[in-house]
């Protein structure tokens, strides 16, 4: 079937198999960013944007994206380096196979939440695991993050 | 992961149930269990373009589209104020923000399945759900009579919820916070009389209903039980007094 | 030439510096094995055994061949047959030659029956239900302690080998064995006030690494074997493979891109054999990424132990005499089941080095039908220091005395020597200073032993000292390349395999100091087989200290070689040229040049362009030692233990980069209080593992952390770069006694089994209920 999807800003036009999944779709048009850690959307290494939205690729048929718009860390370069020199200078980026989408959801988090609470922030989050860094360096990045951000704004 | 030959993005609810009633044909709700069984879908219908993605809240009920997201389940101010942040609860601890944009109410319920926390939740509340039967024909069913029928060919719509002014609080337990629930509970209560609902027993919930607190644990304690990866009959079977109580504390202490 | 051991750090060092791949790493660059495999890859599936063990009497793959798209499908029948390990290990290589690619012999539920290689994953998937197997089934080993002697043999087979240094024997299901014992435990348990002898289990548990296993291979232009793997052991994989295919090593060429974690799972090679033997036999680019299902029923897990632990005390908490006896199951193939389980004694015993007259250890690794385990963070001193912690724990109990207090009284202390350790000097060692810090940041004196709290909840807190070491002493080999560049930077080539923890920037670090440059002017490049120099890889603790020291000694050395050539530029001798890393300036004339300046000239008419090779073993493995302290909330009602705080006070040595090692300690207590508390394997009575994805297998969220607190006392290892000694393993092991010893102090009740559930916690009390009502 042919699918037409705005990917990252761009328009995508392309035939694809009905069962295929968005991560698949999003892997084969590039956006090698949206990794996958397993297969029973626990892991959140594949976490894209739908319509703004961060969702599991692997839970969304590439079909179901069909005139919507997907967003991949692909297409969030700025803001990514952004967030992400916060973590790398924690040192919690560590391996990175699950900075992707747990960047993608951090910034989502941003959109979303105005002034979240500690509680708040872990709970948004607490689909994007990590196995390397015991997370405590996460949050200290996301505060000087949010922190910073304030500033700015003042 | 399960295979499908044809994608149709249903245009109308006539069209879905339709295509609904040969039985190689699936109905598509979050994806989240569909894409992990296995087996070959001939037609998946999609549900998405036929706004059943909002919840409503009228004078005397909030009306829930089969294809809202537990994250809108989750965050619906109207719900959140009505039910003292018991729906927040039940579903906040489910995998991650990303998984409940995904996961459907629809779907949730749809499935009937034991670990579910919204439909522990919903067992408690005044709630039907909605079929649609093909032509006409739409019917409204009992939560717990839809929970006790097999899957047919029906389209699952919606889910109203009666603004009925009976309080819930819900409780579950969980060996690690975004797992299913070892055990989960909804107490509610309507004019002095208690309703509870235990599921992830671990099979699907079921309801209790009693004037006293005692009564209702002791009712609730001899519901069926049983042991899996994550927890033994016996052990369940004290949770469910243990939660049980803490809900209903909480109840009285509003 | 200046000694490591004299080199004051310079501006690097110490510091905080951000990892050198950071950039692409938060931006989602394409730098992982998938990320970069060939475009046209025949993609690999497997078809594996449902059977725990079984003989294949038929096997028919002619429909399967048949699948449009399908390249080839391949039996035992189909494949080299050669034995060989998957192991990483260094020459002498401890691990049995178990495996060939594929065996008629299956032994294991998920072990691998057949190979699909096809365009697509669909038509892979569709070959893999078209083939047809017959199995005799055999009776299976499921229970690790019925198999030292056991009828039922796991291993058969006549072309069995095993290095003479592992004691194993194919006919008795063993593969280690070892008995050592300093002094006369039995004459010294008899002098002893209190003897406790106390039975502990451990499971297997997942690595679980976000990046599953995972390989790619190609033909290169000179008709040799590309492997790119996500890899801790890449000079490994190419021997195994080479021994695997039955072809000369000249033949191979392994890469190491980025690797998503490895935390010793890919120190097996794990599933490079299936690309490799598609690659070879097609000429065809392949791949496999392997579900996380078979990440977890077919990959490396901890090794499972029993360890029985007997401890001899004095009324005043004198320890005495340590006697410690471990099982090991190392499931179907002996990958590091012959080195694991030395670690549990090893790393546990020295710690109580102070003051001990006698151990006695005594090891056996047996095989059994459960996957094969393999390398874990620890390695085998997490099982070990569970056992002994929780019984130190057990004793300060029942001599009254606080648990902090015997520790004080019998720990090890620098210059002391570690018997139970290769007879060692514990040459730079804080542990004492980290107790009394650790004590502190967690209000031990306050806090122990509990205090129940108005919801009726008990707050209590535990204490587990830990070591490890920091390479595999006179063993793992490490070695390094600096060269210079024109404009005078440089590129240091490493064989150690950074797996996100950031060792290609610390080593950069070091180099830096040496050279007195800027960071930013030291690529790092690693691994490539072809380029970089032998390195034994990244596992063993080894990489900050052993390939340290190698980047210390090739820099040095370069420093020597640079001043030398500036000397015959400048027309001067070589002690009379000064060099601040910038600039080299002859003392006598004040003729100067800059390195920049030298470095382009040396690249026309010279006679030796500037290049150093070094590096070494180590006849050392100088243990790093932490302490960790547990608060914990216990619900008697349901036995829920919620970590609330961890304190835990490392000594690595120097350390060498501040941020990466605070985050190696967070990231290691975590997978700590994971094992502690729910993670784990477990088995159908038919042997299937029924943790097979993330939906079962929980690993700790961001939600199930408690508040860490990390700090270090730095002792000086004299031997190490800078005085660095190691860090990455030994920040797994404290969680496990910690936390059980919370739980002992929250409920009366030592639990023996990992992990410790909320189901085994309220069980506990309600049997200790019971029997205090019938007392």
């Amino acid at each position: 079937m042919e699918i037409k999807v705005k990917l990252n800003g761009k328009q995508v036009v392309d035939s694809i198999e009905p069962d295929m999944l968005l991560l698949d779709f999003c892997r084969a048009h590039y956006c090698k960013s949206v990794k996958r850690g397993c297969e029973t959307s626990n892991c959140g290494l594949c976490t894209v944007w739908l319509d703004g939205k961060p969702v599991l690729s692997c839970n969304v048929l590439a079909a179901r994206a069909d005139g919507h718009e997907v967003t991949t860390l692909e297409g969030l370069q700025e803001e990514a380096r952004e967030f992400g020199m916060f973590l790398a200078r924690e040192g919690g980026e560590q391996c990175g196979f699950c900075n992707p989408g747990f960047i993608m959801n951090v910034l989502a988090m941003e959109r979303e939440l105005d002034n979240p609470t500690d509680e708040e922030i872990l709970e948004y989050l607490a689909g994007n695991l990590c196995r390397c860094s015991g997370y405590a360096s996460h949050m200290r990045a996301i505060h000087k993050w949010l922190d910073s951000k304030k500033e700015a704004a003042q | 992961m399960i295979t499908i030959r044809e994608y149709l993005k249903a245009a109308s609810l006539e069209e879905a149930w339709n295509a609904n009633q040969k039985r190689p044909n699936r109905v598509l709700g979050g994806m989240g269990w569909m894409k992990m069984s296995s087996g070959n879908v001939s037609t998946a219908i999609d549900l998405s373009g036929l706004s059943l993605d909002q919840i409503e809240e009228t004078d005397d009920a909030f009306i829930v589209g089969a294809m809202a997201t537990l994250r809108q389940f989750e965050t619906h101010e109207g719900l959140e104020r009505y039910f003292h942040g018991a729906v927040r609860e039940s579903v906040r601890h489910i995998v991650g923000v990303q998984f409940r944009n995904c996961a459907t109410i629809g779907g949730s319920v749809w499935l009937r399945a034991g670990f579910s926390d919204p439909l522990t939740l919903l067992l408690a509340l005044d709630c039907t759900v909605e079929l649609y039967q093909g032509g006409e024909q739409t019917v409204q069913i009992p939560i717990a009579e839809f929970c006790r029928m097999k899957p047919d060919n029906s389209i699952l719509t919606a889910v109203h919820i009666r603004k009925t002014g009976r309080q819930i609080a819900y409780q579950s337990f969980r060996n690690t916070e975004t797992d299913f629930p070892v055990l989960a509970v909804a107490v509610s209560r309507l004019d002095g009389s208690y309703c509870a609902a235990v599921g992830a027993r671990p099979t699907r919930a079921m309801e209790v209903n009693a004037e006293q607190v005692e009564e209702l644990i002791e009712k609730a304690q001899a519901l069926p039980y049983g042991d899996n990866l994550r927890a033994s009959a016996e052990y369940r079977r004290m949770l469910a007094g243990v939660l049980i109580r803490r809900a209903a504390d909480e109840l009285e202490r509003r | 030439m200046r000694k490591p051991d004299s080199r004051e750090p310079g501006k690097y060092v110490g510091t905080p510096i951000v990892k050198k791949d950071a950039e692409a790493l938060v931006t989602g660059k394409p730098v992982y094995a998938e990320d970069l495999a060939p475009e046209n890859c025949l993609i690999i599936k497997i078809l594996r055994s449902p059977h725990a063990h079984a003989m294949i009497r038929d096997i028919d793959t002619s429909k399967a061949k048949l699948v449009p798209g399908v390249e080839c499908v391949l039996t035992y029948k189909d494949v080299p047959q050669h034995r060989f390990t998957q192991a990483g290990q260094t020459f002498l290589e401890a691990s049995p030659y178990d495996r060939y690619i594929l065996d008629r012999h299956v032994r294991f539920v998920g072990d691998e029956v057949a190979i699909v290689a096809a365009e697509t994953e669909k038509a892979a998937n569709k070959a893999l239900k078209l083939i047809k197997v017959t199995y005799d089934i055999l009776p299976a080993i499921l229970d690790y302690r019925e198999s030292l002697d056991n009828e039922i043999l796991i291993h058969p087979e006549e072309d069995w080998t095993e290095s003479d240094w592992s004691h194993g024997d194919n006919k008795r299901n063993s593969v280690y064995h070892e008995d050592i014992h300093v002094g006369d435990v039995d004459a010294i348990f008899a002098e002893c006030d209190e003897v406790m002898e106390e039975s502990y289990h451990t499971i297997e548990d997942q690595q679980a690494m976000m990046e599953p296993f995972t390989a790619n291979c190609w033909m290169d232009t000179f008709g040799r074997l590309v492997i790119q793997s996500a890899t801790q052991i890449p000079f490994h994989v190419r021997r195994n493979m080479a021994n695997a295919l039955g072809i000369p090593k000249s033949k191979i060429r392994v890469i190491k891109p980025r690797i998503g974690g490895g935390f010793g799972a890919k120190q097996t090679a794990v599933v490079e054999r299936f690309p490799a033997v598609v690659t070879w036999l097609t000429g065809k680019p392949s791949k496999i990424y392997y579900t996380r299902e078979e990440t977890m029923i077919a990959g490396s897990a901890r090794h499972e132990m029993s360890v029985r632990v007997k401890l001899g005390a004095m009324k005043d908490g004198t320890i005495r005499a340590i006697e410690m006896h471990v099982l090991s199951n190392t499931g179907a193939y002996g990958e590091h089941g012959p080195t694991t389980i030395g670690l549990a004694g090893h790393k546990s015993i020295p710690l109580y080095g102070g003051k001990y007259e006698a151990f006695r250890f005594v090891a056996d690794t047996v095989y059994s039908n459960h996957p094969s385990a393999g390398a874990y963070r620890g390695y085998g001193a997490p099982q070990g220091i569970f056992a002994l912690e929780n019984t130190v724990n057990l004793m300060a109990a029942r001599l009254g005395i606080d648990p902090t207090k015997i520790r004080e009284m019998n720990m090890l202390h620098e210059g002391d020597i570690m018997t139970a350790y290769n007879n060692e000097t514990a040459n730079a060692c804080a542990l004492d200073q980290c107790m009394a810090r650790c004590k502190e940041m967690m209000d031990w004196d306050n806090k122990f032993p509990a205090k129940v709290l108005p919801n009726g909840h008990i707050r209590s807190v535990g204490v587990a000292m830990a070591m490890q070491g920091s390479c595999i002493n006179y063993i793992d080999e490490a070695n390094v390349t600096i060269k210079m560049n024109d404009d005078g930077f440089y590129s240091l080539l490493v064989g150690s395999t950074d797996m996100g923890t950031g060792s290609d920037t610390i080593l950069a670090q070091m180099a830096a100091d040496v050279l007195e440059c800027d960071v930013d002017d030291i690529v790092t490049y690693g691994v490539d087989t072809d380029v970089s120099p032998y390195d034994s890889g990244s596992y063993a603790s080894s990489t900050t200290y052993l390939t340290g020291n190698a980047v210390v000694k090739a820099a040095e050395q370069l420093r020597m070689n640079i001043t030398e050539q500036a000397a015959k530029v400048l027309e001067c001798q070589k002690d009379e040229v000064e060099f601040d890393g910038k600039v080299l300036t002859c003392v006598r004339t004040g003729a100067s040049i800059t390195l920049g300046d030298l470095a382009n000239q040396l690249q026309g008419g010279s006679d030796s362009w500037l290049s150093v090779t070094a590096g070494g073993n180590s006849p050392v493995s100088p243990p790093p030692y932490m302490v960790g302290m547990a608060e914990i909330d216990l619900d008697p009602e349901t036995g829920k233990v919620v970590p609330i705080k961890y304190t835990t006070c490392v000594d690595c040595g120097t350390v060498i980069n501040p941020n990466l090692a605070r985050v190696q300690t967070e990231g290691g207590l975590m997978q700590g209080l994971g094992m502690a508390l729910y993670e784990g394997q477990s088995y159908t009575d038919i042997g299937v593992n029924r943790m097979r994805n993330f939906m079962q297998y929980k690993i700790p969220t961001r939600m199930d952390i408690p508040e860490i607190e990390v700090d270090f006392r730095e002792s000086y290892e004299p031997t190490g770069p800078f005085g660095a000694k190691s860090i990455g393993e030994i920040v797994i092991n404290t969680p496990s006694p910690a936390i059980a010893h919370a739980i002992f102090n929250a409920t009366g009740v030592m639990h023996h089994e990992l992990p410790i559930t909320a189901e085994k916690v309220w069980r506990a009390i309600q049997q200790k209920k019971q029997e205090e009502s019938r007392a």
